[in-house]
């Protein structure tokens, strides 16, 4: 990554633009740039993550580079909050949602569920995990799709097959299954088999 | 006994004034389709006011298999999901998951994955620009398509004794090395193929009728593009200059001299366009990667993984063992999750594979290109007609078995 000025330039861009974003939150004093944390071998994204962390410390929660991947783990409240924020900040530019994923960590664990977010910036071509961990008796997580159009359909995914209930999506069915479908495939106490042979109701 | 039909309220037959709008189903058993895709469209006289996919038809819940299965017996599954590019669905898996076991893929094996894989694109596009043209009604296309793709599905017979199935790729490298004289059969398509798109340049660029059909058809701007997560020559088709191949290389794919077509009117035809450079470019890599074949090893050194050589076996009791382990027991992966994006023939095509230590997946989620694009068709074909429906799922270039999984 290129150090110096254009990135103090930058990190200054990215500050407000969270702070239009972030919900009325005003911002006091600009971040350092991401250069002048003094690490080398951390990636562009987990750089832009410490900055958005230290700007808002209940947006992040922790951060893991595993396997040449950044994740972030986001708190559920916020995560359109940080999303906006990403996909406008100058120099993240997380402008394409490649992917939205739910993932079951199985009945005994707490918290049972996790939805992953793929971001991806068509321009800078950097990648980014966010992940948004569910507990099994509160399955809800605002919507993306006021970010990113194409989450529309991942999101109904998710839902068809984990149960995960996005809200505020403007058209939350199944889109897999059939309408009238008992349970959520995917998870981890559905058997592969199904109780009963289906049939329409 | 009186049958009891539930007619869904939308298609209750009312009388209506001529002047009002009328929802009509178009498949699951449309031939334009390209499989068992529904469209609910509500018509305005013949303008399309909406149109809403319908999926799910082929749903055989395949990423719910993947957890019951081992890694490698993952494979055979990706085939069966976009089943016109199955050796770009295998890449990305078995890449997905040599990124969760850190092994090293040998030069040999990187370039013939490179190979064939470019090799499954012109394959793929072929069937494409084929059921396209089909679709728009230019019959004899297909023909001339469907003699090209036979020559490559020759190709990838002889290197994996599969057509349409061939789960070349595995972890650690390929099946097998490839067959004595594939280089020369590779040179003789290669030979044919850039006359045989000429001719579909002479049958279908130069064509009066395709051109009214496609242009100004479907029209997508750069910025709807990006919201909507198109890839691939869809969003190549609006200007947007990405291309996995360029923007996150893998094996090796940076290192070779190609272009990629952009187009910037963001219509059925300018996805046409892309696609018919593509080939080209394709092409040039084909040769490059033929050029770079040295003899080397194909498989990672990796016993507890890579299956031995059948000759070892034979010799050494420790290849026996690995052997017996692999096959019983599988090998274990170590925890974590990755995510692996490649350059599929429709766009991009993204592998979630999370670990939890053991030999089978704790959880596989294919972000398939074809799904993608084609939630994004109800934002194409407003006011569009319904002509104009058949040719623009033909320009997004579906499968249903990846959208389905």
């Amino acid at each position: 990554m290129t150090t110096g000025a254009g990135d103090q330039g930058n990190s200054q861009g990215i500050s407000e633009k969270i702070s239009k974003e972030g919900s009325g939150k005003t911002l006091e004093n600009t971040l350092p740039g991401p250069a002048a944390t003094g690490s080398t071998q951390l990636s562009t994204p987990s750089l832009l993550l410490t900055a958005l962390q230290r700007q808002h410390p209940d947006w992040v929660t922790g951060i893991i580079e595993a396997f040449g991947e950044t994740t972030a783990i986001v708190p559920k409240l916020h995560i359109v909050d940080v999303c906006s924020a990403l996909k406008t900040a100058p120099d993240a530019k997380f402008d394409f949602l490649a992917d939205l994923c739910g993932a079951d960590r199985g009945v005994e664990e707490e918290p049972r569920f996790e939805v992953n977010y793929h971001l991806f910036s068509t321009t800078k071509h950097h990648r980014l995990r966010l992940k948004v961990v569910l507990d099994e008796n509160s399955v809800h997580v605002p919507t993306v799709t006021g970010v990113w159009r194409t989450a529309n359909w991942h999101e109904r995914e998710t839902f068809d097959l984990f149960g995960i209930v996005f809200d505020g999506h403007p058209d939350l069915r199944r889109i897999l299954l059939p309408e009238d479908w008992q349970g959520h495939a995917l998870r981890k106490d559905f058997p592969l088999r199904g109780y009963e042979p289906y049939s329409l109701k | 006994m009186s049958s009891t039909i539930n007619i869904p309220p939308q298609f209750e037959i009312v009388d209506r004034p001529l002047d009002t709008q009328m929802t009509i189903s178009m498949g699951p058993q449309h031939p334009s389709t390209h499989g068992v895709l529904r469209l609910e469209l509500v018509l305005d006289g013949e303008m399309v006011v909406k149109a809403t996919p319908d999926i799910g038809y082929l749903h055989t819940g395949m990423e719910k298999l993947f957890e019951y299965k081992k890694y490698q017996q993952g494979i055979v599954i990706t085939d069966r999901m976009d089943y016109l590019n199955p050796l770009g669905n295998n890449l990305a898996y078995v890449m997905a998951v040599e990124k969760l076991l850190d092994l090293e893929i040998p030069e040999r094996a990187q370039t013939i994955r490179v190979l064939m894989c470019e090799l499954q694109r012109i394959a793929s596009h072929l069937v494409w620009l084929g059921t396209h043209a089909l679709d728009i009604g230019a019959m004899s296309v297909f023909f001339y398509c469907f003699r090209e793709r036979e020559k490559i599905l020759n190709l990838i017979e002889a290197a994996s004794g599969g057509r349409l199935t061939p789960s070349y790729f595995r972890i650690g490298g390929l099946m097998m090395d490839l067959p004595s004289g594939f280089e020369r059969r590779v040179k003789q398509f290669q030979d044919g193929f850039l006359n045989a798109v000429e001719e579909f340049h002479t049958l279908l660029t130069g064509n009066r009728i395709f051109q009214k059909r496609t242009q100004d058809v479907g029209r997508i701007s750069a910025e709807d593009a990006i919201d909507w997560g198109l890839s691939g020559p869809c969003l190549r088709g609006s200007g947007v200059d990405l291309d996995i191949r360029r923007a996150n290389p893998y094996t090796g794919y940076e290192t070779y001299d190609f272009e990629v077509p952009i187009e910037h009117d963001g219509d059925v035809w300018a996805r046409y366009l892309v696609r018919m450079r593509e080939m080209k470019e394709s092409h040039k890599i084909v040769a490059q990667a033929l050029g770079r074949l040295k003899p080397g090893p194909v498989k990672a050194d990796a016993p507890k993984v890579v299956l031995p050589d059948r000759e070892a076996m034979k010799k050494h009791m420790d290849a026996l063992i690995h052997h017996f382990l692999i096959v019983a027991e599988g090998f274990d992966v170590p925890a974590g999750e990755v995510y692996h994006p490649i350059e599929a023939s429709k766009g991009e095509l993204g592998v979630y594979v999370k670990s939890d230590g053991g030999p089978k997946p704790a959880r596989v989620h294919f972000r398939g290109p074809s799904f993608v694009n084609l939630s994004a068709l109800p934002h194409m074909s407003e006011g569009a007609m319904v002509a104009d429906i058949v040719a623009i799922i033909g320009s997004l270039d579906i499968v249903l078995g990846e959208i389905d999984r």
